[in-house]
């Protein structure tokens, strides 16, 4: 059974739509993590969308809905709790520590399938239900609606919030506004590549591009593009290598991507 | 002025002042900042803004912003109440560190004065090109325009800003602090660009500093806060033994040293001279003062 085979069946199309979702909205959120400094908020999200998944699962049997609300719960915190960056970073490893915890007890209450836990934190991409998908799509959309009108005020408020909020930009709201947008992301990614892995697409693409260019437009658009031949290659080669979990093939890419960028980024960028 | 076209709505009608400041007073939890304060500023004019820690230079901005309300009394910016994100006013604030691996170039920082509160992506047109290349070699920076912001000195990312508030030909500029943390020749340069383009196109300038000497070959007046109380007038006015030891209620001594004005304490002059024009005893005693 070839590649082309597996192509024509429904959850290798349905894999593909949401590895495209997932990468773009990755793609488009990553270098604003990477410019506020959010890496660790991402995998406390990451962590904390877990625990919502064990949850979600045990209670209603649907984990991306449980993922959400914990990936949502966590948002809401930090934007409560850690508006200074040095104290959002405590806050969200006390948190993270906590709800890993809760969600390794939560799932030790859970009789369904025991790889139920393995796909939660290392991704089932091929395993999403056609409900599921539409689930992810609208999640999708929601983050490039959101991301396309804010693009410009929280890049201006990421990188200069001072004289931003001199020219009128709400930046604490737009803070809380991306936290949210974050969570969504993150439960997205987290079905393609897991909950453990999701800085593979959030952060690596957007970190690589910001190797090859100091133009906020290059970067954004070099970010998507990683991310999307990360995700889509990946679920690619775990077709033609049917044994193999995607998020393997996807943190590979990634992370090869990024080796690349590192090596040619000098050469590229421009230096003053 | 014709050469620098200003939005209508920005446009200060003749003979009215940029800034009224009417009996403002400004409390914070419970404190009193600054008390029945009075002020106009016309187009065109340099007013230094001088005082120790805490005694509200930052705010007074921030009021002229719009992001800070009064407590009571009256402010006007171009005839009207200030509110928030009116493009009239360029603000330039104090140098900062950005990472050296940014992915900001110089263009980018600039080009956020124009457009960078408005919702959308950041799409260049020819238009908005012209006009931040304008910009850049007005404060002649074109030449590191696309090196990223944080590689840059100092001086250079302090031209950006200036680049970046005057976009917009805004009848008003706010700086808070701009030259803290520059090399004495970048206070210089940075601090004449800004009078040039006040001279060129009749911009007033409300200057926030610590340090009055690198300004003061510009300033017209001078408003002095201390602990609630103020003063404004010229610099040889204000800036008199007299004038500041009423207005801190110490003893207080002004002494010119080779065109250098340095205020210092009555009891502190047998030792060193403190460094900057605020500078008044010891911390203590300042906070005192300030508070």
């Amino acid at each position: 059974m070839g590649l082309g085979f597996f192509l024509e069946q429904a959850f290798a199309q349905h894999a593909l739509i949401a590895g495209t979702l997932v990468a773009l909205t990755c793609g488009l959120i990553g270098p604003f993590v990477v410019v506020r400094g959010m890496a660790f908020a991402v995998h406390g999200t990451a962590e904390l969308a877990f625990t919502g998944a064990a949850g979600g699962l045990l209670v209603a049997d649907n984990p991306v809905a449980g993922a959400l609300v914990g990936a949502l719960a966590v948002a809401g915190i930090i934007s409560v709790l850690g508006r200074r960056e040095r104290e959002r970073d405590s806050v969200i490893g006390v948190i993270l520590a906590f709800g890993l915890g809760m969600g390794v007890f939560l799932l030790s209450f859970y009789r369904g399938f025991a790889t139920a836990a393995t796909n939660i934190l290392f991704g089932d991409i091929f395993g999403v239900s056609r409900g599921q998908l539409g689930l992810l799509l609208a999640i999708g959309l929601l983050v490039v609606v959101v991301m396309l009108t804010l693009y410009r005020p929280l890049l201006f408020a990421s990188v200069d919030p001072e004289v931003a909020e001199a020219r009128g930009v709400h930046v604490g709201a737009l803070g809380t506004v991306f936290l949210l947008v974050l969570a969504f992301t993150v439960t997205e990614a987290a079905q393609v590549v897991g909950t453990l892995l999701v800085l593979s697409l959030a952060i690596t693409p957007a970190a690589a591009a910001q190797r090859l260019s100091a133009n906020p437009v290059t970067v954004g658009a070099l970010s998507i593009v990683f991310a999307l031949v990360a995700a889509d290659g990946g679920l690619l080669a775990s077709l033609a290598h049917g044994s193999i979990k995607p998020s393997v093939f996807v943190t590979a890419i990634s992370f090869a991507i990024y080796v690349l960028a590192r090596l040619a980024g000098p050469r590229l960028k421009a230096t003053s | 002025m014709a050469a620098w076209r200003r939005h209508a709505a920005c446009e200060v009608a003749p003979g009215r002042p940029v800034v009224r400041l009417q009996e403002a007073t400004l409390g914070h939890g419970g404190r009193t900042i600054w008390e029945g304060l009075n002020l106009a500023v016309s187009p065109g004019e340099f007013l230094a803004v001088l005082g120790p820690n805490g005694a509200g230079k930052t705010s007074l901005l921030k009021v002229l912003l719009g992001l800070f309300p009064l407590t009571a009394g009256t402010v006007e910016v171009h005839g009207q109440p200030p509110h928030r994100g009116r493009g009239c006013v360029g603000y330039v604030p104090q140098q900062r560190a950005f990472d050296p691996d940014l992915p900001i170039r110089g263009r980018d920082l600039v080009e956020f004065g124009l457009d960078g509160h408005r919702f959308g992506l950041p799409i260049m047109t020819a238009g908005k090109r012209r006009r931040i290349d304008g910009a850049l070699r007005s404060v002649r920076a074109t030449g590191y325009a696309d090196a990223p912001v944080g590689r840059l000195s100092g001086g250079e990312q302090q031209r950006l800003r200036i680049a970046q508030a005057l976009l917009t030909n805004p009848a008003l500029l706010l700086c808070d602090e701009p030259l803290s943390s520059l090399d004495l020749s970048h206070q210089r340069e940075v601090s004449s660009l800004i009078d040039e383009r006040r001279r060129q196109a009749g911009t007033a300038v409300i200057f926030v500093t610590h340090e009055i000497n690198p300004v003061l070959p510009y300033v017209d007046r001078v408003l002095y806060l201390v602990a609630g109380r103020w003063a404004v007038g010229t610099p040889q006015a204000i800036m008199t033994t007299g004038r500041l030891s009423d207005l801190y209620g110490t003893p207080v001594e002004v002494v010119e040293v080779g065109g250098r004005i340095v205020v210092v304490s009555a009891e502190e002059i047998a030792g060193e001279p403190l460094e900057q024009g605020h500078h008044i005893g010891s911390p203590a005693e300042r906070e005192q003062v300030g508070g």
